[in-house]
């Protein structure tokens, strides 16, 4: 079984972190009657002996001692950090996986990208080093950070590059909660659009997520669970990288610069076949998106429950006439099934598309940028970085218009008709 | 003569084990319908193929489990040694952590160098086992990457390193919707690798099994399990021993003796297998057969192309001997009359001697170049298989499976043209050209068969 490392960075990656952790316990304690420190918990914890001091106590096989999250905490400031250190997730982490500073990046990625990027180089190398090592198979780190403020967004994009650098193996899987548009942080455009550069050279794979979808689904649940149906918080993130399977995301990407996934996860709050509709519908979406609208390059079913492969067949068969492939994938589907339900459902689906529906709000994004930067408004609290150039900007804006294009080109493929490539011919 | 299996990946594993519970439960019933004597020779037999004696009497599989992640594999030992009949080898495993991530390049040119002697030290260990060997049977699928990649990898080594014993590679074609998404690529280089490399390829399609379930067993909610236990019950039908032509009670030594009927040139390899009758249980009970209706629904079958006993097109007629031969078959017409090269029958059951299979020898059904007298075989045996007083099953050379080979030739290479997903294969070794070695490989299959 292989391992993944969860990198939490800045004020929103923590506090997402922090309830990935407490579900993925939840998970296996429900799962894990016996005690025994298996393959499945093995993939996202470790398990120590706390009583040898130092880097001996690690323990492979047997009962579960204590464990140990396989994750390194970044944030600039300590508030957060702090406090998952006192809350009852304490035990779960140690000191050695923290880095922190006191003053924070004061919402500006240039400050977390160069100032603490160069700062704090060899430390988070060092830890990446130490987590690895850890490690029996390392497959994929999993960054989650805010692309909004300044030190998910600076220093979690810096430290991609590290990550490619010294682990070129290994996957780099990153969940961006984007900000949406009444963001209260005027500069969020500014530090998106430069994330987002980074991410397109340096992440394998990006779900982006945004608030908004997030307080829409919320509201729903909240809807049913007041007229009496059951229904708990939702922590997407969590189920997305809680399933214990090994993980096949590179056919998400059909060509390297295509790694924008739109996620969406339901869970058991309908019947079996209504759950399967709604994971395409737009108003199941983790980001404000109308996949079924769109041209779908890919898409990944991964089913948990007490779910059957005809269930799954007889749902893509219903639903494929509705949707758009693009035409040299019209069966791009990946299925996968899982009969551990997550915790306090019967089934659940989690469906993760490479689809164009993502081009909208890459573009708002774009837009909401230029009206800043027409301005050159705050424009002088980057530049005084040393490192920054208008360059930078200018580069990071035409990475994005590049891989809108790209989009465009695919979605003016949309309504053509299949064409058969002609083919090979033998002379017999 | 025994047979030595080798399962390879997820699917393989899952397969083989069903084949071998299926083989050990059909040995054990006392539904033979035939003499104790009988029952004994047919019992020995089997356990003479497929598994090796233990000393407290539990038959070990005569298996090679590979897998390159190891929940698969752990299942299947723990599932076996549960039923308390039989088991799989201790040692007769190998797996990895870290899985081939559905790629078939990862699967042959990183998995298969890396763990070529380990591979290749266990199958050598479980074939010295066997008193007399007859070869191997591999069982894997070709849309993922361990099976299909590392596959083909271990075939060739098999070929280069056991050149004179017999290779059947049983395949499993992914549903046409869609399980993986670069299963088209991995399914041509796996087919056109192996067609250098085995004797011949046994093809079962997901799709064809799953309306088996559907529709024959009315299964609701069907799983993979129902799945693998349907295309466990065609293969032990067609493996179980069976009579030689000379005595009853000398069984057939040599099981893979099928591929020399079917495979009698080495451009046409694709095998595909119908049975009949398939129902569940329940109705098993309440129906009769006679061998006359068998057999001519298992001949429609055949010339129709149906996949089941149900639905089958009556409308199809070979063509009429002494007239002109019909045009040869282009892909553009519907495939309405199924051209065979060569065909097998094996009847198990009451009454079997008194089975007429006349209907199987019309030179119609045949391509002009091999005489019925030839391409047509038929294996009889009185001890019925698996609580099916009657049973038949045809296992068929012919054009059964060119739609199909066709229509994933062509994804793929819509696919290919527009480089999707190259890059995951290049950055293993595999190249364009070997793509392209690929397509032309299969072009030349399927045209082959077409202008039968």
């Amino acid at each position: 079984m292989t391992q993944s490392v969860v990198v939490q960075v800045g004020q929103c990656g923590n506090q997402i972190g922090c309830c990935f952790w407490d579900l993925a316990l939840r998970e296996h304690a429900a799962v894990n009657q016996k005690g025994i420190y298996d393959e499945a918990i093995s993939s996202f914890f470790r398990n120590v002996d706390t009583r040898v001091v130092g880097d001996g106590g690690s323990i492979s096989k047997g009962k579960i001692c204590s464990l140990k999250a396989r994750a390194v905490l970044i944030d600039m400031e300590e508030g957060v950090v702090n406090e998952i250190l006192q809350g009852p997730l304490r035990d779960v982490f140690d000191t050695k996986q923290l880095i922190t500073d006191i003053s924070g990046s004061g919402n500006n990625w240039a400050v977390g990208h160069k100032v603490f990027g160069s700062l704090y180089q060899d430390q988070i190398l060092e830890k990446f080093r130490k987590s690895a090592e850890h490690c029996d198979c390392l497959q994929c780190f999993f960054i989650i950070h805010s692309m909004g403020g300044g030190t998910g967004s600076g220093l979690g994009t810096f430290l991609l590059k590290v990550l490619e650098d010294e682990f070129p193996e290994v996957y780099r899987f990153v969940t961006s909660i984007y900000p949406s548009g009444e963001d209260d942080v005027i500069t969020s455009p500014y530090n998106s659009i430069l994330a987002m550069k980074e991410l397109n050279e340096h992440a394998d794979c990006v779900l982006p997520i945004d608030n908004q979808s997030l307080f829409d689904i919320i509201s729903k649940i909240d809807l049913m669970v007041n007229s009496g149906k059951l229904g708990t918080t939702v922590k997407p993130k969590s189920l997305v990288t809680s399933s214990s399977g090994a993980l096949k995301k590179q056919h998400k990407k059909p060509f390297d610069a295509m790694n924008n996934i739109v996620a969406n996860l339901l869970l058991n709050l309908t019947r079996l076949d209504q759950m399967f509709s709604d994971a395409f519908s737009k108003d199941h979406q983790l980001l404000r998106a109308d996949p079924k609208h769109s041209l779908y390059l890919a898409c990944a079913l991964m089913v948990r429950g007490n779910v059957q492969i005809s269930d799954l067949r007889r749902n893509i068969e219903r639903l494929k006439p509705s949707l758009q492939f693009v035409s040299w994938n019209q069966e791009g589907w990946k299925t996968s099934l899982c009969s551990v339900p997550p915790v306090g459902h019967s089934h659940s689906l989690l469906a993760l598309a490479n689809n164009t529906c993502v081009k909208p709000t890459f573009m708002e994004l774009k837009e909401r940028f230029m009206r800043l930067y027409k301005k050159k408004a705050h424009l002088h609290h980057y530049l005084q970085v040393e490192g920054m150039e208008e360059s930078c900007f200018t580069e990071a804006v035409s990475s994005l218009s590049a891989l809108i294009q790209e989009y465009d080109q695919l979605d003016a493929t949309k309504n053509m008709p299949v064409q058969d490539l002609p083919r090979l011919s033998i002379a017999m | 003569m025994s047979i030595v299996t080798v399962q390879l990946g997820q699917c393989g594993n899952q397969i083989g084990f069903e084949v071998f519970d299926a083989l050990l439960s059909d040995s054990h019933s006392s539904q033979g319908l035939c003499s104790m004597r009988e029952n004994e020779a047919y019992q020995a037999s089997c356990k003479e193929r497929f598994f090796s004696e233990e000393e407290n009497g539990v038959p070990i599989a005569r298996a090679v489990l590979v897998d390159m992640e190891p929940k698969v594999i752990n299942q299947m030992l723990s599932k076996a040694a549960q039923s308390g009949q039989w088991k799989y080898g201790q040692h007769a495993c190998f797996c990895q952590k870290q899985g081939s991530g559905n790629n078939w390049a990862y699967g042959y040119s990183v998995h298969g160098p890396r763990h070529e002697e380990s591979i290749m030290n266990i199958i050598r260990k479980e074939v010295e086992k066997c008193d007399s060997f007859s070869g191997f049977f591999i069982i894997m699928s070709m849309a993922g990457g361990t099976g299909s990649g590392l596959g083909a990898f271990v075939t060739q080594n098999l070929e280069d390193q056991y050149s004179n014993s017999l290779k059947m590679n049983q395949i499993i074609w992914p549903y046409g919707t869609g399980e993986v998404i670069v299963q088209n690529y991995n399914s041509i280089l796996t087919l056109s690798h192996l067609y250098r490399s085995s004797d011949a390829l046994l093809l079962h399609e997901n799709d064809a099994i799953h309306k088996i379930c559907a529709k024959l067993m009315n299964i609701k909610q069907i799983s993979f399990s129902d799945i693998n236990q349907v295309l466990a019950h065609q293969l032990g039908s067609v493996f179980q021993p069976t009579y030689s032509a000379e005595s009853s009670f000398h069984y057939r030594r040599n099981p893979l003796d099928l591929m020399e009927h079917l495979v009698p040139h080495p451009e046409f390899k694709m095998l595909s297998v119908r049975n009949i009758p398939h129902m569940s249980e329940n109705s098993l009970a309440y129906t009769t057969f006679t061998w006359a209706g068998l057999l001519k629904h298992l001949r429609q079958m055949l010339i129709s192309n149906a996949k089941m006993e149900e639905g089958i097109d009556r409308h199809v007629w070979p063509p009429l001997s002494g007239l002109p031969p019909l045009s040869k078959m282009s892909l553009n017409k519907d495939l309405h009359f199924n051209t065979s090269i060569a065909n097998l029958v094996i009847l198990r059951g009451k009454d079997v001697q008194s089975a007429d299979v006349e209907g199987f020898k019309d030179p119609a059904l045949y391509t002009s170049w091999l005489k019925p007298v030839n391409a047509f075989n038929v294996w009889k045996t009185q001890r019925a298989f698996s609580k099916y007083e009657k049973s038949a099953v045809l296992v068929s050379n012919s054009q059964f499976l060119v739609k199909p080979l066709d229509m994933i030739v062509g994804k793929a290479w819509n696919m290919f043209a527009s480089k999707a997903y190259i890059h995951q294969y290049t950055k293993f070794g595999i190249e364009e050209e070997d793509f392209l070695d690929s397509f032309t490989s299969l072009e030349q299959v399927v045209a082959s068969y077409c202008n039968l």
